[in-house]
């Protein structure tokens, strides 16, 4: 009998094809593609402020709420935290990417690989939490702070506007922190695949032909690591971008686009408002991409 | 850009503003962890006193026995086991079908699958949210259940795509010309085989779904998974302590498994499970 049903299916490949792709296919067209249809859909209708009920019918209105200047400065708050992220975390991730492409051992290599994606795959909650015990008014920085007698310094820190607050744990310094943090894995990770691929005797070439390390380093190594660091960069940019925990435990009442989703759908029940405003970083995202792609990024990918 | 990375390249030995610049990034990715372990023994009740007055067991039992904290991990575990499930099933058959066919849209498969990653995690919140509202579907377990399942595939699929690609065909060749039929050839050859693989991309994918909090905010309704509870104690801190000793127990319970599946890829020189 199992024989009989085992060469059936050998003879129709196509039915056995089927069979495998149909279950992935469907979950994924149906839950995961549809819900983004759904959220496309809810983005044209809209609430009414009276009855507070959701009105089913196509406007454009939602859209129109989008460019009011509060919530373009959302926009603008975000993408700017998501570029300031980026960057740093560029700054840290590359002295270890190039620490590890180059002159770590086999042995090293793996344990500092090992090293950099065990925070990326331990819990997300748990590791901003930890910021909350270290930027506490009464935690470990201000205790450093005090212990070199830098606290002044700290407390002028908090009071610059815009970047200060009551204490580091709520503050706009405090967010881009956290923010590193969690993503910085994201980043150290492609750098160090694309710097692995440049050759060693490149470096040596620039250097013999007369060429200062800091010369080196911008026409040689920069360009070569390119890719990489543009590959880190959309991970970073994109999840900083729609991230809500973080500006929610850390911010003051300044929204980010991921807050300001929440709030929407949670508080106030408007969900056309909240998908509407979702895609205000799918289409940062897109116009990320294609510059990144214009930039060449992807070409050495 | 600091420029002392390329100072002496040709050396065998790194400057040291490298090394410290290494170190000093491997510290910050870590040092937060080891906070954790050390907060979770001190004596304070209501505050984050930097060093701490002084240590304790006492809120180890008593975390333990905290009816809320109970329910939400119990209530994480069964979910987290279910999307798992679910991501090996719908991953492995997607590996397979990826490996050993030909068809329209096979590039576009790998690209679908990891979607639900890549996007920021507030876009698959709001679009199933959306989807939640616009059918009224009730929230419920299962609502988080299919929620999570969706972007734990991807791991699962990256793991047996990549052991698919590392083993040869022969096998399944000889053990089919020595006349076992597909299903003892499943049984035999193929399982084996990917049987590594599966457990990887099981424990990756457990490990996601239990510490998800962005897309489980929008389809778990009013039910607390244990990453929202610890979320919503940090809103509005009622216990310290109780979540303290939490936060030690989720960094036990996620990070000591993946080190376990890193042993497992690295003993079988697999790629591990892709982007997060």
């Amino acid at each position: 009998m199992l024989n009989r049903i085992s060469t059936y299916f050998y003879l129709r490949p196509k039915v056995v094809l089927a069979l495998m792709l149909l279950p992935p296919m469907l979950w994924f067209l149906v839950v995961y593609i549809g819900s983004l249809i759904t959220m496309l859909i809810n983005s044209f209708f809209y609430l009414d402020g009276f009855t507070g009920k959701v009105i089913h019918e196509f406007t454009l209105r939602t859209y129109i709420k989008l460019f009011d200047p509060i919530n373009l400065q959302i926009f603008g708050r975000t993408t700017l935290m998501a570029a300031s992220v980026t960057l740093a975390c560029i700054i840290i991730a590359f002295p270890l990417s190039y620490f590890m492409a180059r002159f770590a051992s086999q042995r090293m290599k793996t344990f500092l690989y090992l090293a950099v994606t065990l925070p990326l795959w331990s819990s997300y909650v748990v590791r901003v939490y930890s910021w909350k015990l270290i930027l506490a008014q009464e935690g470990i920085i201000s205790w450093f702070a005090r212990l070199i007698h830098l606290d002044w310094l700290l407390h002028l820190y908090l009071n610059l506007p815009g970047l200060g607050g009551p204490s580091l744990s709520i503050s706009a310094t405090g967010i881009f922190i956290v923010f590193v943090y969690i993503w910085l894995p994201y980043m150290i990770i492609p750098i160090q695949t694309a710097l692995e691929r440049v050759p060693k005797s490149l470096i040596e070439a620039s250097g013999d032909l007369g060429a200062t390390p800091a010369q080196t380093f911008r026409t040689v190594l920069l360009p070569l690591a390119f890719p990489g660091v543009v590959a880190g960069s959309i991970f970073t940019f994109s999840l900083t971008l729609g991230d809500f925990i973080v500006p929610q435990l850390f911010g003051n009442s300044s929204f980010y686009i991921g807050k300001a989703v929440l709030t929407y759908q949670g508080t106030s029940g408007n969900i056309p408002l909240a998908a509407a405003f979702t895609m205000g970083p799918i289409i940062i995202m897109i116009v990320y991409l294609l510059i990144a792609r214009r930039l060449g990024a992807f070409d050495a990918l | 850009m600091p420029s002392k990375n390329s100072s002496r390249l040709s050396g065998e030995r790194a400057a040291w503003p490298l090394k410290f610049g290494a170190a000093g990034a491997i510290l910050f990715l870590h040092v937060p962890l080891w906070l954790i372990f050390l907060y979770a023994f001190t004596t304070e009740e209501s505050a984050y006193t930097f060093p701490p007055p002084g240590l304790t067991l006492k809120w180890i039992p008593q975390a333990l026995a905290n009816p809320a904290m109970q329910s939400a991990l119990y209530l994480s575990i069964r979910v987290a086991f279910l999307a798992t499930i679910t991501a090996l099933i719908l991953g492995t058959l997607a590996a397979a079908a990826v490996y050993r066919y030909d068809f329209f849209g096979k590039e576009s498969v790998s690209f679908m699958l990891i979607l639900p990653l890549a996007l920021p995690g507030i876009v698959t919140g709001i679009a199933m949210r959306s989807a939640i509202s616009l059918i009224h579907i009730p929230f419920s377990f299962w609502t988080i259940v299919i929620g999570h399942a969706t972007f734990c595939v991807v791991v699962v699929y990256n793991n047996v795509l990549a052991r698919f690609r590392r083993s040869s065909n022969s096998m399944i060749e000889a053990s089919m010309d020595l006349g076992a039929n597909s299903f003892q050839t499943f049984w035999h050859i193929v399982l084996p085989n990917i049987g590594t693989a599966l457990l990887a991309g099981a424990i990756l994918a457990f490990s996601l779904s239990f510490d998800e909090v962005i897309v489980t905010t929008f389809t778990a309704g009013n039910q607390q998974t244990l990453p929202i509870w610890i979320f919503s104690q940090m809103l509005k801190p009622r216990n310290r302590p109780i979540t303290n000793v939490t936060a030690m127990l989720v960094v036990l319970i996620t990070a000591l498994p993946i080190l376990l599946a890193q042993r497992i890829v690295a003993g079988s020189s697999d790629s591990e499970g892709g982007s997060k």
